[in-house]
């Protein structure tokens, strides 16, 4: 099968690697690199649950292939979580009950982390409709628009996103 | 699912598009966002041998501003459009229907020379092209020729795009000061694909352009309907839903049956009259 060589930045680590050209970046990030914190649903862009970031916009790691990451920088959840970037929207998570089972938590947080970086006035119903491409089977969605909400509010409050 | 083996080149000009489109034949595909183009390879819908990634290529990126256009090329994404200003002041229309399109995530890398070439008939992009009276400026080795939108869609997934053309920019008039338009879809869930959607545009009185999607195989212009509503204004409304049954002829889908359709696309085009007509 057809190979090429990358280079890719992920969760801040410089990589060289050999993919096949019909692989997924997330079957690359999981199977390759052992970054299962992403995960892998529907794989065909319905679920949400695979996004992952790259060069700073979520994306979904099912529809773009590794090949296509090469000299892009890669953020999975696993690299969000050590950085410290996103721990106030994990802890509100945590609080508001906003995952149950978790399949869907790491897309929903990478999803989440977007909105907070680049929408910091977002309302509910702004929180809604981006997260509107992340399916959850568990909560109902209510808690983690709570959360998300909360997070919102506690960093406009901070001064942070003024 | 995963994806059939299939080899990848990045292009890095239009000359080597062109060359390996020459070479593959059907057997190759263009990569544009890959936000329709993966799903089907996942679904093993489609069994291209060749992808050509056009992502580095700069001849096709960029949105223009002429003294009566806007000149947007074919890799723009869903979200720079959404976020252009000169859309947002020129192209109303498109820049109304970004947010249905898809969820952020797919915005991201979606583009908008994909969509039409993809020519999904429950898109808005195709619609808002009909709706606009957008050009689409396609281009071979050797040429470039314009088409324009209503002329652009032939059916379910087909467009007039001929073997080793591809599509290069699309060109929309800028709106005037007595520009009209709106914009609505019903979709059971936000960022779906629309059950039905109506994209309008009357670039001045005495010129109405109600485009719907979802109906048919392709974006459908409702003339009758736009003749009642520029003759006699709001009070032609009953008239204009009424000849909706004869404008779209819809088949229904796995959606709705086509009288639900039909239902529906009065149900937009009440909805849009406020905004499109100056006495309503
Ligand atoms: C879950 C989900 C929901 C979605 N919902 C919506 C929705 O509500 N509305 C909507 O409109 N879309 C929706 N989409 C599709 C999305 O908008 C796609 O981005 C778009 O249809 C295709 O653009 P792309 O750049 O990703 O194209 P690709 O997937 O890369 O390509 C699509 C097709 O067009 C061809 N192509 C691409 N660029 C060119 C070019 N310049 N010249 C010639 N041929 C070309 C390719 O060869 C391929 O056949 C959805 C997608 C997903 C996964
Ligand atoms: S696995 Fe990628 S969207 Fe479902
Ligand atoms: S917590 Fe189970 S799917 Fe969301």
């Amino acid at each position: 099968m057809e190979q090429h060589e990358i280079s890719v930045i992920v969760n801040g680590q410089k990589l060289r690697r050999r993919v096949s050209a019909r692989q997924h970046l997330i079957d690359f990030l999981r199977n390759e690199l052992s970054l299962t914190g992403s995960h892998l649903g529907c794989e065909h862009g319905v679920c949400g649950a695979c996004t992952i970031q790259v060069n700073g916009t979520a994306v979904r790691g099912c529809l773009m292939l590794a090949v296509q990451a090469d000299g892009a920088k890669v953020e999975t959840i696993e690299g969000l979580s050590d950085s410290g970037a996103i721990a106030d929207l994990q802890e509100a998570f945590h609080q508001y009950n906003a995952l149950q089972c978790g399949f869907c938590t790491p897309g929903m947080l990478a999803t989440a982390a977007e909105l907070v970086e680049l929408h910091p006035h977002a309302d509910r119903e702004e929180i809604r409709a981006h997260i509107s491409g992340n399916y959850c089977r568990c909560t109902g969605y209510h808690a983690i628009v709570d959360a998300i909400a909360f997070v919102l509010e506690t960093r406009r409050n901070k001064g942070g996103a003024a | 699912m995963k994806a059939p083996p299939f080899g990848y080149v990045k292009a890095r000009e239009l000359g080597q598009v062109f060359d390996l489109l020459e070479q593959h034949g059907d057997e190759a595909k263009i990569l544009a966002g890959g936000q329709s183009l993966i799903p089907s390879l996942n679904l093993r819908l489609s069994r291209p041998t060749l992808l050509i990634d056009i992502n580095a290529i700069a001849d096709l990126q960029g949105i223009r501003e002429t003294a009566d256009t806007v000149v947007v090329g074919a890799l723009t994404t869903h979200v720079a459009l959404e976020k252009s200003p000169i859309i947002s002041r020129h192209v109303q229309l498109l820049a109304a229907a970004m947010p249905h399109i898809a969820h952020p995530a797919i915005r991201n890398r979606g583009t908008i020379g994909g969509s039409l070439a993809f020519a999904d008939p429950a898109a808005e992009l195709p619609a808002c092209a009909t709706a606009l009276d957008a050009t689409f400026i396609l281009r071979n080795r050797d040429q470039e020729r314009r088409v324009k939108a209503s002329e652009f869609f032939h059916g379910l997934f087909e467009t007039d795009l001929k073997p080793g053309e591809i599509l290069a920019a699309i060109e929309f008039p800028k709106a005037t000061t007595s520009h009209r338009f709106a914009f609505s879809e019903l979709a059971r869930r936000h960022g779906d694909y629309a059950m039905i959607g109506l994209a309008a545009a009357s670039p001045q009185l005495g010129m109405l352009r109600l485009a719907y999607f979802g109906v048919a195989d392709r974006p459908v212009s409702a003339e009758r309907a736009a003749t009642h509503l520029i003759r006699d204004g709001a009070a032609g409304v009953e008239a204009a839903c009424a000849s909706l049954a004869d404008d779209l002829e819809s088949s229904g889908d796995l959606n709705a049956g086509p009288q639900t359709k039909l239902h529906l696309a009065a149900v937009l085009l009440r909805r849009a009259l406020p905004a499109l007509l100056p006495s309503a």
